[in-house]
């Protein structure tokens, strides 16, 4: 079927399967692979990006039903040579170890500081309940978190 | 993991998802928010030849009072539910689970239509429609029909809903400003319940503890003779059928719906 999604605020059209997943239009359609396929399962979080607004796993979502909706992902959040807060906040705190969580990790952040702009740190932790990082570098992620809502960091 | 092949159909009202999954059969499965259908299509324990996305019917996203009920449209969204002003103040008990299922990305994304159907003893928002003595009213062919949440339960995965059949509606009694409590233990943070208990007034449902959710009976029978909260929590496992499991014995399960119930009769009845 044709499958035509905004991404980044660009128009992405083409004939995929009926069966493709959101993450591989994504990285395979759009080729943009900031979006990771980690477990596959809907409990990494490492496909995180925000469909309409929200962040959604893209590893449980048919491209065919983000067809004439909007997708951001890690790219589309910032211009040409800027960083996001999300993502300064995460580069300040040291919020990554390996990095392979991190696109998703800033996703569900951004989507998170959108309906609670200054949470506290267990409703940051409650709100990437869905976000594993294998490094186990929790501790400072819920830091970049907390700054990037311009609260005092903690420790 | 990618699903098998399958037809993606979509439908842009009731009548057409209906006459869709007529024309279909037993071949067709219904895909909503599909955080249940499509993890069971990436392992194949399911391979529908045909998807009907019921996604664009906006009519069922929705939350209304009417007369004493509260209508909850099918397609309703865990997240949708966790802020939805109506059911805060008239069906908190359901607001507030809304609000525990999985993580925030399948709360923006799983439905509460999507969770009932599917029909696992596991899920947090079927005990509590039961617990709220809910209904589910189902459009088919033959029209709308109206099924109490005890009815609709029928075992691990099972309901009678007929393969040409859709919900689109959940109804609970409006109660403002009863007293609710639900608890769930879990391993960890994202995990289905070992068990859990919903609680709001005296109704009593428990999760996890037999094939289906079932109403703490014998606690519930205790609370209407005047028991202490303590003494009716402690015949919460009566009449139960928990499965054994490496990671939970039945015997486990049964010690934690008595202390789980105990606390979230406590927290109702503050």
């Amino acid at each position: 079927m044709k499958v035509t999604i905004e991404v980044n605020g660009s128009e992405v059209s083409d004939e995929v399967e009926d069966r493709t997943l959101l993450v591989h239009f994504i990285r395979d359609n759009a080729g943009l692979t900031a979006t990771n396929v980690g477990c596959d399962t809907t409990s990494c979080g490492a496909c995180t990006v925000l469909l309409d607004g929200e962040s959604v796993k893209s590893c449980t979502i048919l491209a065919a039903q983000a067809d004439g909706h909007a997708v951001t992902t890690l790219e589309g959040l910032s211009g040409e040579g800027e960083l996001h807060p999300v993502q300064r906040a995460f580069r300040d705190q040291h919020g990554l170890q390996c990095g392979f969580c991190t696109p998703g990790m800033i996703m569900a952040s951004v989507s998170l500081l959108a309906h609670n702009p200054k949470p506290t740190r267990e409703e940051v932790r409650h709100g990437l309940e869905g976000n594993l990082c294998r490094c186990t570098g929790y501790h400072n992620i819920v830091n970049a978190v907390v700054d990037a809502s311009g609260q005092e960091v903690g420790r | 993991m990618i699903p098998a092949r399958f037809t993606y159909l979509r439908a842009a009202s009731v009548d057409e998802a209906v006459a869709m999954l007529g024309q279909y059969g037993d071949e067709a499965k219904v895909l909503a928010g599909g955080h249940s259908l499509l993890p069971l299509m990436k392992l194949r324990l399911a391979a529908p030849g045909v998807l009907v996305d019921i996604t664009p019917l906006d009519g069922l996203r929705q939350v209304r009072q009417e007369g004493g009920d509260i209508v909850i449209g099918a397609l309703s969204r865990f997240h949708d539910l966790h802020g939805d002003p109506v059911l805060a103040e008239h069906a908190p008990l359901l607001a507030h689970v809304a609000g525990e299922v999985g993580d925030q990305q399948v709360r923006h994304r799983g439905t509460i239509g999507g969770s009932l159907v599917h029909a696992d003893p596991a899920a947090d928002l079927s005990a509590a429609v039961l617990a709220c003595d809910g209904a589910l009213v189902v459009s088919g062919p033959q029209g709308r029909r109206e099924i109490p949440a005890a009815e609709f339960f029928l075992g691990p995965f099972t309901t009678p809903l007929e393969p040409d059949e859709l919900l689109t509606e959940i109804r609970v009694p409006a109660r403002a400003g009863t007293g609710w409590g639900f608890e769930k233990f879990r391993r960890r943070a994202i995990d289905w319940a070992i068990v859990g208990v919903a609680v709001t007034g005296t109704s009593v449902s428990l999760i996890n503890m037999a094939g289906t959710p079932v109403r703490a009976t014998a606690t519930e029978r205790a609370l209407a003779e005047g028991a202490s909260l303590a003494d009716a929590a402690a015949l919460a496992a009566e009449g139960t059928s928990p499965v054994e499991e490496p990671h939970a014995s039945t015997e486990y399960r049964r010690h934690l719906a008595r202390v789980l119930t105990a606390r979230a009769l406590e927290r109702a009845a503050g």
